[in-house]
């Protein structure tokens, strides 16, 4: 099923125009209304009237999280406050938060985004939606709930957790869809099968997955154990949150929303576009964005793309999977983790020595991660319990960091390398290849 | 009597006492009480050793963490009640034990004991006469 032919399935000639003429908009309000992007471009001697079609976006600067940062927070915003009507924010290295900002127009363009997400799946209305991505800050949850709600949807706003309740909704309202990211699902069904609950008196047909990296197998074991059909849905809170792309039910890659998000990839070492299919770090342009418009914003995703009309009928473009990150950033069960988040709290300890590890592993299919730090001599005790408090203590600091739980390992003294340059400090092991 | 304990971090992995031992042997330390304490993922050997500050010097060398920890160090008949007997003078008293270890050799049982209150614990002992071996003998077991 298809939500809006006429966008989804325009000529790629069509296409182009409306980006183009959507590109020289934007570009237009951003010079004008965000010094930020005037200064940028005049530096690079660039000005709006330069830019009259969609090939001469590689004119214009890139963005970063970095830019984005330095703005906190309201920087990049390219209209009035009293224009904004929704601020979502996403974590950040030091602290701080990457904020973003809506008007009611943006609100409207991310909901129509969605429902094209949802349809494609092939949920319309009367499905019951089990919203299981957090509501808050977090874009996950509420832009999810307004988009099944557009189409007509029922729609249970549960949030993340409370596995037990999660699971007596599911059965009780006869949830049909079910939105969270692809670990949560997975340990919501091993969960159904500890509680020998009989997946007859469940109603799922599909299952709404993403905000973390998910492989082909993870996908077959939830279909397998939920009975249902998994579909991707890709985003990110700096170009609208999720329904940034979706699947189709050719399941031939993700669909962009490129009337609404420019793509393009470039090598990230020269900035460079490349061809088709050519692996590269995925950037976004946006074209309709009003509250925060951003050009050509990195978003460290490696990938390829293809503008290849889809069996489905789409001619928007399809990008592959996320193959990993051009920066060091971890997504841990959706969330997004620097490991310089968790370096600072380490050296605002004087308990720990300045060194420490991070593994990060999948165990039945949930991310976990593991810190290593050594205790300093000083703080050492005879008594097990005060040990174990100086581990709280730390787990403690770093969940209010992170915002999630992280399992503290002390290990004896000198027995993380020292280390003059750079230290390989985070290891990987979870395997989404 | 007060005495004092060697206390060893050791992160749980096979052979890791191994090599505690193995550089208190080749430095000549005989041990004479030896207990694990069990965490998780790490682990604290506590240990009675002649010279406790001269062998922590020499674990701290070969790259171990060690502190020191006063404990009270009670002999006993090898007797059955004869623990009992301490133990419940302590707790009538109110003194509460963190951890303790014990074993026996021949007519006499050794007993270490990490009180919360250690002067008191070793003053109550002494009131109520039990053997509470010097500090000088108490390091050979």
């Amino acid at each position: 099923m298809i939500w809006n032919q006429s966008c989804e399935c325009m000529s790629r000639e069509e296409l182009r125009d409306l980006q183009g003429k959507r590109l020289r908009e934007v570009v237009e309000s951003v010079y004008n209304n965000t010094p930020f992007y005037k200064k940028k471009m005049d530096e690079l001697g660039v000005k709006p009237k330069d830019i009259n079609s969609i090939d001469d976006i590689v004119k214009l600067p890139f963005t970063t999280k970095t830019d984005l940062r330095d703005n906190y927070p309201f920087g990049l915003c390219n209209v009035k406050m009293k224009d904004i009507v929704r601020i979502h924010a996403s974590s950040g290295t030091t602290g701080k938060p990457t904020v973003v900002g809506y008007t009611k127009n943006d609100l409207k363009n991310w909901t129509e985004c969605l429902s094209r997400c949802f349809t494609a799946y092939g949920a319309g209305k009367e499905d019951m939606f089990q919203i299981s991505y957090g509501y808050g800050l977090f874009t996950g949850g509420l832009g999810a709930h307004y988009g099944a709600e557009n189409i007509g949807a029922s729609v249970i706003p549960m949030s993340s957790g409370n596995t037990d309740k999660q699971l007596l909704l599911m059965q009780d309202f006869g949830t049909s869809v079910l939105c969270c990211t692809p670990s949560y699902a997975l340990f919501m069904a091993d969960k159904i099968n500890e509680l020998k609950i009989d997946k007859k008196s469940l109603n799922l047909k599909i299952g709404v997955f993403g905000a973390e990296p998910w492989t082909e197998e993870m996908r077959k074991e939830i279909e397998d154990k939920l009975g249902i059909k998994a579909y991707d849905i890709y985003g990110l809170s700096e170009i609208a949150g999720p329904g940034v792309g979706f699947e189709c039910e050719s399941q031939a890659g993700t669909h962009l929303n490129e009337d609404h998000f420019y793509p393009e990839i470039v090598d990230p070492a020269t900035l460079q576009p490349v061809t088709d299919g050519e692996c590269g770090e995925l950037v976004f342009t946006h074209l309709t964005k009003e509250g925060m418009p951003l050009l050509r914003y990195r978003t460290k995703d490696l990938t390829s793309i293809t503008h290849e009309t889809c069996d489905c009928g789409r001619t928007l473009a399809r990008m592959e999977k996320i193959l990993g990150r051009s920066d060091d950033m971890l997504i841990i069960r959706g969330v997004n983790v620097f490991p310089s988040q968790i370096e600072s709290v380490i050296l605002g300890m004087e308990e720990f020595a300045p060194h420490y590890k991070i593994f990060v592993e999948r165990v039945n299919n949930l991310d976990q991660m593991e810190v290593w730090v050594e205790v300093r001599e000083e703080y050492f005790t005879d008594e097990l319990e005060k040990m174990l408090a100086l581990k709280k203590k730390l787990s403690a600091a770093i969940h209010s960091v992170l915002g999630i739980a992280v399992p503290i390992k002390l290990v004896e003294p000198m027995s993380i390398e020292r280390s003059e340059g750079k230290a390989k400090r985070v290891f990987d092991k979870r395997k989404l290849k | 009597m007060i005495i004092k304990q060697l206390s060893v971090f050791l992160e749980n992995q096979t052979g890791r006492i191994n090599q505690v031992t193995d550089v208190l042997g080749k430095n000549g330390i005989n041990m004479s009480a030896f207990s694990v304490a069990e965490g998780s993922e790490f682990g604290i050997l506590r240990l009675i050793v002649p010279d406790p500050e001269h062998a922590k010097e020499v674990l701290k060398k070969n790259g171990f963490m060690a502190t020191i920890t006063d404990v009270v160090r009670l002999v006993t008949p090898n007797t059955a009640g004869a623990l009992a007997k301490a133990l419940n003078i302590l707790a009538s008293e109110g003194v509460f034990i963190q951890y303790m270890y014990a074993f026996s050799a021949g007519e006499t049982a050794n007993v270490v004991i990490r009180p919360n209150n250690i002067e008191r614990c070793s003053q109550i002992l002494k009131e109520h006469k039990f053997d509470l071996l010097k500090a000088d003998t108490s390091y050979q077991i």
